[in-house]
């Protein structure tokens, strides 16, 4: 019997849900924590970045056209994938942040109940955020939520998974979609993710993970004019880029709010826009 | 007057004065495409790939925009066409980004003849010029006199450009004197209007036929070959793209005679129509990058283009919202 060779896995980038190397071809190393070296991962390129916002467009009118609650059964399936692969991604989060296996287990484990509580909120954000308005007047007037369109997420530079849900969930509950340009120091996690977007009935593009460096891809994602909406929680400079946005008058999440339900409902105003509906009284 | 020559460029030997030859019966013309050296297809399909594969660089790339912005035939042929549409069209077409001055209009607007007048109304004192699509469009399965009222009809409203389609069933029956003098007739017809004829490419099968098809529309007095109607499932390819500008490259060898080629259907974005300048570039040579003998026959080519140029001034990738649809 032969000694068995390593299956080594390329860490792909995901977008238009296919599993894609960069267009420019280019790879960059990934560490550990204690800078072992962990695997390659693909250095996106300024195209990948217009491929990705392009799925993106594509992918956002069917997920908003999904009743709230199938969204939040579709978010809830992810939960699902992650929880059956926890296992591997406490892994992955023990070598990129350098905790010990019950620490990351336990962060993984958090991390996906607090996907399961974003996913409850989808068919409830309606009522918190929007509402019936008096008006004077035989008429009804409603303000709802909706989505902005293409959000761009910087996720955080630190936490791999559990702060990425956050980052990444969020605007995915209004109906968004998302652009994500995971952490450069420790992009598995994020790509793992993105995989599992893949198998849990999320349109094809509505989740798209971008891996490379950010001070090369953050100011293209930040000044693009389809990208709608913007979280930079992982920006090292978060001013610059909020300027480039601000050019084509992108919603910018500065500071990431902190994991707790205060934090994450400001996470699900983020990203959204109030229109309002007048209707008339019925006889 | 015309020697068939062996494999190789110049297909066709005119002994002396370079002057198309007439063809005076279909034995002739039988002859004359008999004599044309076969495609090699993989051949064919490797230089065409092999140059998709060229890097424009930046300043390249923004000339390379404006170029195909101006080849442009802006084009709509929809049976639910409305003069309000056409209308809009009209504007688009004299300035394709309304918010930018310095983009070229496009070479000409492309309608069905009920709308050429419409069409002319609206682009009357702009150098866009109006193209129809006439003699039964896109089937080209009407009797010559039919056609022939089809071209009269947009000719006397103002058209400026006719595209008709050859009868691909004749073609491939091998009625070939009857496609040769139906474009010879639509010729006559056309007067000085400038004719474009349609191959159909898709339909033709072969990239043999496709340089049969050239030579015999080439030879009848075409002023442009065209690659496609657009309401068939395969249209423009680069292959076929690259056999017919060989085609047009060895007639102007040949017999001194420029014609011009349209790539119409299914090129979408820029980044085709880029493609296909560099093969024209290389394959007919430089002399032909320019509207007069390129064209394109688009609709929503157009709005990538713009986009395409709005992200080189800018530096940041722009939404397709931002441009006008139609």
């Amino acid at each position: 019997m032969s000694e068995r060779l390593d299956v080594r896995k390329t860490y792909k980038l995901v977008i238009g849900g296919a599993f894609v190397r960069s267009e420019s071809g280019r790879a960059y190393a990934v560490a550990g924590a204690d800078g072992t070296f962990l695997a390659n991962a693909a250095r996106a390129s300024r195209k990948d970045v217009r491929d990705a916002v392009r799925a993106a467009q594509g992918a956002q009118p069917a997920w908003v056209a999904h009743s709230a609650l199938l969204r939040g059964q579709v978010l809830y399936r992810l939960a699902e994938m992650a929880e059956a692969r926890a296992a591997e991604l406490g892994d992955h989060v023990a070598q990129a942040e350098g905790l010990d296996e019950a620490a990351a287990r336990a962060s993984v484990a958090r991390g996906v109940d607090r996907l399961v509580w974003y996913a409850g909120w989808a068919d409830k954000v309606g009522q918190v955020l929007g509402g019936a308005n008096d008006v004077a007047g035989p008429y009804f007037n409603f303000s709802v939520p909706v989505p902005v369109g293409v959000v761009g997420v910087i996720a955080p530079a630190d936490s791999s998974f559990e702060g990425l849900i956050d980052a990444l969930v969020a605007p995915l509950v209004t109906g968004n979609a998302v652009v994500v340009l995971a952490s450069q120091r420790r992009p598995v996690p994020a790509v793992l993710l993105g995989e599992m977007s893949a198998t849990a009935d999320l349109p094809a593009g509505l989740v798209n993970v971008l891996t490379g460096h950010l001070d090369e891809l953050g100011p293209v994602l930040a000044a693009h004019e389809a990208v709608d909406g913007l979280d930079l929680t992982g920006a090292s400079d978060p001013a610059a880029l909020a300027a480039l946005a601000a050019d084509s008058l992108t919603r910018v999440l500065h500071a990431g709010p902190p994991a707790t339900p205060e934090g994450g409902l400001r996470r699900l105003r983020a990203f959204v826009d109030t229109t309002t509906v007048w209707h008339t009284v019925g006889a | 007057m015309i020697a068939a020559s062996g494999p190789g460029t110049a297909v066709v030997e005119i002994p002396s004065g370079s002057r198309v030859p007439q063809v005076a019966s279909e034995a002739q013309l039988r002859t004359v495409l008999a004599g044309l050296s076969g495609v090699d297809a993989v051949g064919v399909a490797a230089r065409a790939a092999k140059l998709a594969t060229r890097s424009l660089k930046r300043e390249t790339k923004r000339r390379a925009l404006d170029l195909a912005i101006a080849m442009v035939d802006l084009t709509t042929l929809e049976g639910a066409d409305t003069p309000g549409h056409v209308a809009a069209l009209c504007a688009k077409a004299r300035r394709p980004d309304a918010e930018d001055p310095t983009c070229p209009p496009v070479a000409a607007l492309c309608v069905y003849p009920d709308l050429v007048a419409t069409a002319r109304a609206h682009l009357a004192g702009s150098a866009v010029r109006v193209a129809s699509v006439a003699t039964a469009f896109p089937a080209g399965r009407a009797s010559l006199p039919v056609k022939l009222a089809d071209v009269a009809e947009a000719r006397a409203a103002g058209a400026d450009e006719i595209d008709m389609v050859i009868d691909r069933g004749a073609f491939l029956s091998g009625r070939l004197g009857q496609v040769f003098e139906e474009i010879v007739a639509v010729k006559e017809a056309c007067g000085p209007a400038a004719l474009k004829v349609i191959l159909e490419t898709g339909e033709l099968g072969t990239y043999d036929n496709v340089r049969r098809a050239s030579w015999l529309a080439m030879l009848a007095g075409a002023d442009f070959i065209k690659t496609s109607t657009g309401k068939v499932a395969v249209s423009a390819t680069p292959p076929v793209a690259l056999v017919m500008l060989e085609a047009v490259r060895d007639f102007a060898e040949s017999t001194g005679q420029v014609v011009g080629v349209k790539l119409a259907g299914g090129i979408r974005s820029a980044k085709e129509a880029l493609r296909y300048l560099v093969l024209a570039s290389e394959t007919a040579g430089s002399t032909w990058l320019e509207p007069g003998t390129l064209r394109f026959g688009a609709s929503s080519l157009l709005t990538d283009l713009l986009l395409q140029r709005r992200s080189q001034r800018t530096g940041a990738y722009a939404r397709r919202e931002h441009v006008s649809v139609e």
